[in-house]
């Protein structure tokens, strides 16, 4: 019988901890498949981060780090710098890249580290219970936020892309989202396009993909696809914001 | 090697690099930045890397990283730095590497002074982070001994995959002193199979961690923590002893407080008094089983320090109550003198030697 489909030998055979519908669990199909097809998994080093994608470590089949709250940048940046011929990316979810992380992921990106970042921003801290993101679109409620994020007491939500791809050492700055099989396939080409930065030496390189938490957002797994893209797209727009000229 | 002078806070740059050490991550601070622009000077030279972080949070997470990949990798900072620092080692010592953290104290608390002190005793050795952790603290009281507390720190490190601190106050980091690189003495260091090196298809991935959900197998990572602690309690206890069976009072400093302990001691032996000294090195391991040689009839402990009195909880724990404990300290960046130490022990004396 001929093979239609495997499953990457980039994620282990471990069965993840995501909620049902949860995007979490696509995105790491798109990593693991794109560190095996670009020949680099046996030769990765992952930097897992604080929030529900913790144990990461598990379910990526290379070496693995599991960094602090927001400083996976940093950790990665340690691990590069000491070992320059091996691949490594981070994975960090909103909460940690855009919150507490904001000043390791603007200097690692500052400084050109050749590394890469999957930025998986669900607006919400997914895994202590939906408090408020700084990512948290305005009027979207959050057990922190129960009267909907006011502009007024806590500013309008921060675009990270953007304002990663004002940086010269950020080479690759794309915002994608998996809500459907063509958005996959493109957050799959971001995904790997991002890597080959790296892979060729250029500089820092970032995806940030627009995901689903229904369980703290409160809808089903279907209605969450809907609310992403009914809700987030407008605030976030999709697409390239920054490619190295070559490349493109 | 012959001797060459050289300022306490290079002394350690050229020692860690003597002893392997090819990567440096850190944040300006005084007074110990002689230390990190020593580093960018010369770890460039040696292919090594030199990398100024942007924050001392960010730097011992690159420090967290760097030991992963297996390589020997220093920081260092000053008090206020070190603060910041504690969330890396904490998750260092949780996830067993090895590294040497640099705190050339200065006076506190908050922004404090930049003058020398001894006021991160405390935070050093009872563990600044979250978590029942330890750190290796070495006190060195001369440039000579920081070079080789320096070498053999690396070795410790990672003989116990724990991180180790040097402790020191900006007055060791910056005196000129002349000293000698010398090999340490030679231990058996485990191979580092469990760094992330890519698994190079040849093995299972390795991890790098400090979490255990399941709250029956953090008990046991915790139980294997405090076995390596044990051990390093029974192997790697290191202090300085001078007269204490025969003294009528003891003086218990370490650093640079106990180089001006010496000074009042000698003045004291001419004028005929008989004063002895502890002086540890290893500020965790603690000494304590050195107190117990102590004269039976000594007339009392003097713990000097450059703070308001932290080392003195461990003076208590070690004399057990046998010996009346006295305290003398100077505080803010101020360093006690030779006289007012002479003038404590005299007050213990009470008149009669
Ligand atoms: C220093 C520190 N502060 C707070 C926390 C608690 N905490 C764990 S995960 C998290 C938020 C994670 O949110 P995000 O990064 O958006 O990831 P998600 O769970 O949504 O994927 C927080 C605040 C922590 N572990 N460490
Ligand atoms: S809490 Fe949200 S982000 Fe976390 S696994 Fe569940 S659905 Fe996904
Ligand atoms: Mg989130």
């Amino acid at each position: 019988m001929a093979i239609v489909f495997k499953k990457t030998r980039g994620l282990t055979d471990v069965p993840t901890h995501y909620c049902p519908g949860c995007t979490h669990g696509i995105i790491h199909r798109l990593v693991g498949e794109a560190l095996e097809e670009l020949g680099v998994l046996d030769n990765a080093i992952g930097v897992a981060p604080v929030g529900c994608s913790v144990l990461a470590y598990k379910y990526f089949n290379c070496d693995m780090h599991e960094a602090a709250h927001g400083r996976a940048p940093a950790v990665a940046t340690g691990i590069k710098r000491v070992r320059p011929d091996n691949f490594v990316f981070t994975y960090q979810g909103d909460g940690d890249l855009a919150s507490i992380g904001t000043a390791e992921i603007v200097h690692a990106a500052h400084r050109g580290e050749k590394i890469s970042t999957i930025f998986v921003n669900n607006a919400i801290y997914g895994m202590t219970g939906g408090q408020m993101a700084p990512t948290t679109l305005v009027g979207q409620k959050a057990t922190t936020a129960p009267y909907g994020r006011d502009e007024a007491h806590c500013g309008k939500p921060i675009r990270m892309s953007e304002l990663l791809a004002t940086i010269d050492g950020a080479k690759f700055v794309e915002r994608v989202t998996v809500t459907s099989p063509a958005h996959v396939r493109k957050a799959k080409k971001a995904i790997m396009e991002c890597f080959k930065v790296q892979i060729e030496g250029k500089g820092f390189g970032i995806v940030e993909v627009l995901s689903t938490c229904p369980t703290n957002w409160g809808y089903t797994p279907e209605e969450s696809l809907r609310w992403l893209e009914e809700n987030m797209i407008p605030y976030y727009p999709l697409g390239n914001f920054k490619r190295p000229e070559e490349v493109e | 090697m012959a001797k060459v002078l050289m300022k306490g806070n290079e002394a350690i740059g050229a020692a860690a690099i003597k002893a392997g050490c090819k990567y440096f991550f850190g944040y300006p601070i005084t007074p110990q930045s002689e230390l990190p622009e020593y580093m960018a000077r010369e770890l460039p030279k040696v292919g090594g890397v030199f990398l100024q972080a942007e924050s001392e949070i960010a730097a011992i997470n690159m420090v967290y990283g760097a030991a992963g990949a297996g390589v020997r990798v220093m920081t260092s900072s000053s008090s206020p730095g070190i603060s910041l620092k504690q969330e890396g080692i904490s998750y260092i010592a949780g996830a067993e590497l090895p590294c040497v953290i640099v705190n050339i104290m200065r006076g506190g608390p908050g922004l404090g002074s930049i003058q020398p002190s001894q006021t991160d005793y405390f935070q050093a050795t009872r563990g600044g982070g979250n978590g029942d952790y330890r750190l290796v603290v070495l006190a060195p009281a001369n440039v000579q001994e920081l070079v080789d507390l320096i070498i053999e720190g690396f070795d410790i490190a990672d003989q116990y995959r724990n991180p180790v601190m040097i402790l020191g106050d900006g007055m060791i980091g910056q005196m000129m002193e002349p000293v000698e690189f010398r090999e340490p003495k030679r231990r058996d260091l485990p191979e580092k199979d469990w760094a992330t090196t890519g698994t190079q298809g040849k093995r299972k991935p390795n991890i790098i961690n400090s979490l255990y959900l399941q709250p029956e197998e953090l008990e046991e990572h915790n139980k294997r923590l405090q076995a390596k602690y044990k051990a390093i309690m029974e192997n790697e206890v290191k202090v300085e002893s001078y007269n204490i069976e025969d003294a009528d009072v003891v003086i218990a400093a370490y650093g640079t407080t106990s180089r001006i302990a010496r000074t009042a001691i000698s003045q004291l032996e001419e004028e005929g008094y008989k004063v002895g000294l502890i002086r540890p090195i290893t500020l965790w391991p603690y000494p304590y089983d050195e107190f117990e040689k102590i004269n039976p009839n000594c007339k009392g402990i003097l713990t000097v320090e450059m703070n308001t009195g932290q080392m003195l909880d461990d003076v208590k724990i070690a004399v057990k109550g046998k010996h009346p404990v006295y305290f003398y300290g100077r505080t803010g960046g101020m360093v006690p003198t030779p006289n007012e130490i002479i003038e404590k022990v005299k007050e213990i004396y009470g008149g009669e030697k």
